[in-house]
């Protein structure tokens, strides 16, 4: 493996600016290394042409001794739910298949403006609706990782954000952009050992990435570490006049504002996170984390998150809501896939394009989504969820009065086997359980690598923070991964 | 509240989502189970709680009211299945 393709993101920049390679070098060794690790599945579309003209164009730049952007020089993986011009976005759905955006989504369009370049568009569950990268019409994405007992079992690298977890921890490039509807950031990076930041809702704009749940939907990067996810979230946040719900604040230095030193901070522990029969892993390495915090000077408490329990069922009522809405533009007449059976109608024509484009679970949330809106129904599901939604961001408003963070597990186990949890949609998503409850309250969540488990696979911990507190959030990770000593990389068997 | 049949192919209907008989059939175990689950919530006190409407407090903006874009037609037909010309292209809906 060529020495460039292990920097990641911050040193890959710094690099570049100094002149010790050329943005072109780094761009063509990760393009080659990319096009070698087809066996992950982690790309739907690969644009080499992409990465290395936005290297020469930084190269260019430092030649002319121009200023160069916060991420000049640095290829990234762009999961493919952010529409890119000219480069076909299709949501891993088959009903966008061949869908070519003529427009640039706000996110991606800040990346290239800092001097990124795109190495591919990464596959996902499909219209983010999964947590093992199971449900994308273009096949699994493979994790790098597995077990330690010599199985050659396929691992799921998490979801939605599948392929971008998995093309990381391969290796395949130092950063990629990953959304967080209900855990698609910070699962999928628990369960390959990488860093990733939901930030607060609102933060990065939502115009020009594919709708899921509107309400909950909030891109983010994943990277190998702390300093890397800071330096691109200040390229990916700002305010954008495009999304009603963009934050209008200025974007916080976050790189510079680094500091790992937690005195005066306090951290919450949940105790309703403690879940009966808790993965005894899972709970060492949540042990860990707060002998970890301590050691950097935080004070640890006790508090309580007492509708925790309710915050799965909430989401399963809420984003099937807004998805069944928000999906409703696949119509087949605009965009994308266009079923037409042999005489029909137009109301023929959608139900046959609806069927034929969305994969099984798309179907099956679009569906529940239907029957909660429905007449007689509306509130007793819909409503009421909403209200439960607002009691849960009230528990979190109370634990801040005792606490400045939240530490807790970001998955309840490692990374299972591919086809281990399709048996059952439930299963699949009670995955979420510890990611769901920050989403459904808008705040900033991180999860950074926390250690092995007995099968000698990555565990992840999260940290939740206040609202717009993504400082205090990056630097709580960045103490435990100045203490955690995780080095860990999966094998190359691909 | 647990659905039948029936509701499973009227939801399909409002969904506009063709499915088979056995898809209908399969579906109705799914949806029972998950809204069996999803029954929960109705245990909890939401008493005076009002329904959430924004996750983070944002006041929805005002914008002047003038053109700003516009004059890209054939970007907005570019991915049409059947574009007509200047139109989108829709099976006949009027005999």
């Amino acid at each position: 493996m060529s020495e460039l393709t292990k920097l990641g993101v911050a040193a890959i920049r710094d690099g570049v600016a100094k002149g010790d390679f050329k943005a072109v070098e780094v761009a063509e060794a990760l393009n080659a290394r990319v096009s070698a690790a087809k066996a992950l599945n982690a790309f739907i579309v690969e644009t080499p042409e992409k990465a290395i003209e936005a290297a020469q164009a930084v190269d260019v730049d430092r030649a002319a001794g121009k200023p160069l952007g916060k991420m000049a020089g640095v290829p990234i993986g762009m999961k493919d739910l952010f529409c890119t011009e000219g480069v076909q976005t299709t949501a891993a759905s088959h009903i966008l298949e061949g869908f070519v955006p003529t427009y640039e989504s706000t996110v991606s369009a800040n990346l290239w403006k800092a001097g990124a370049g795109m190495l591919g568009k990464l596959n996902l569950d499909q219209f983010a609706m999964g947590s093992s990268n199971e449900t994308s019409y273009f096949g699994n994405v493979i994790s790098p990782w597995r077990r330690n007992d010599g199985s050659t079992a396929a691992l799921a690298p998490g979801g939605s954000s599948g392929g971008s977890s998995s093309a990381i921890a391969a290796r395949l490039c130092p950063a990629a952009t990953g959304t967080d509807t209900g855990g698609s950031i910070r699962q999928p990076a628990a369960f390959v050992g990488i860093s990733g930041i939901k930030p607060t809702y609102g933060r990065c704009s939502r115009w020009g990435v594919v709708a899921f749940a509107s309400s909950l939907d909030q891109a983010g990067p994943m990277a190998r570490d702390v300093r890397d996810c800071a330096i691109m979230l200040e390229a990916m946040a700002g305010f954008d006049p495009k999304d009603s719900t963009s934050l209008d604040l200025p974007v916080p230095t976050w790189e510079a504002g680094l500091n790992s030193d937690l005195k005066g901070k306090r951290i919450g522990i949940p105790k309703e996170y403690r879940l009966d029969g808790i993965d005894e892993d899972i709970a060492k390495m949540w042990d860990n984390g707060i002998a970890w915090l301590k050691d950097a000077g935080a004070e640890i408490v006790d508090i309580s998150l007492p509708h925790t329990k309710y915050a799965l069922p909430a989401y399963y009522i809420i984003a099937p809501a807004e998805a069944s809405s928000n999906l409703a533009r696949y119509d087949g007449v605009r965009f994308g896939l266009r079923d037409l059976p042999e005489g029909a109608g137009l109301q023929d024509m959608y139900a046959a394009t609806r069927a034929a484009g969305f994969g099984e679970e798309v179907r099956r949330r679009i569906m529940i989504g239907t029957y909660v809106l429905s007449a007689g129904f509306y509130d007793a599901y819909y409503t009421q969820a909403q209200k439960v939604r607002a009691l849960i961001a009230r528990d979190f408003d109370n634990a801040w009065a005792s606490c400045d963070l939240i530490l807790a597990p970001t998955a309840p186990s490692a990374a299972f086997g591919l086809g281990e949890k399709n048996a059952d949609p439930l299963s699949m998503y009670l995955n979420d359980v510890f990611a769901v409850p920050a989403s459904l309250a808008g705040l900033p969540a991180m999860s950074v690598p926390g250690g092995l488990d007995k099968q000698g696979l990555p565990l992840g911990l999260q940290i939740i923070g206040k609202a717009l507190d993504e400082q205090a959030v990056l630097n709580a990770g960045l103490a435990i991964e100045q203490r955690s000593g995780f080095t860990a990389e999966a094998g190359e068997w691909w | 509240m647990s659905v039948d049949k029936d509701t499973v192919n009227k939801i399909a209907r409002l969904s506009r989502i063709a499915i088979s008989d056995a898809e209908a059939d399969k579906m109705v175990g799914e949806l029972n189970g998950i809204l069996a689950w999803v029954e929960q919530l109705g245990e909890v006190d939401v008493t005076g709680v009002e329904p959430m409407t924004a996750v983070i407090a944002n006041k929805l903006r005002l914008r002047d009211d003038a053109v700003t874009d516009g004059d890209v037609r054939d970007k907005v037909l570019a991915n049409a299945p059947a574009r007509e010309g200047s139109f989108f292209g829709v099976p006949k809906v009027i005999e």
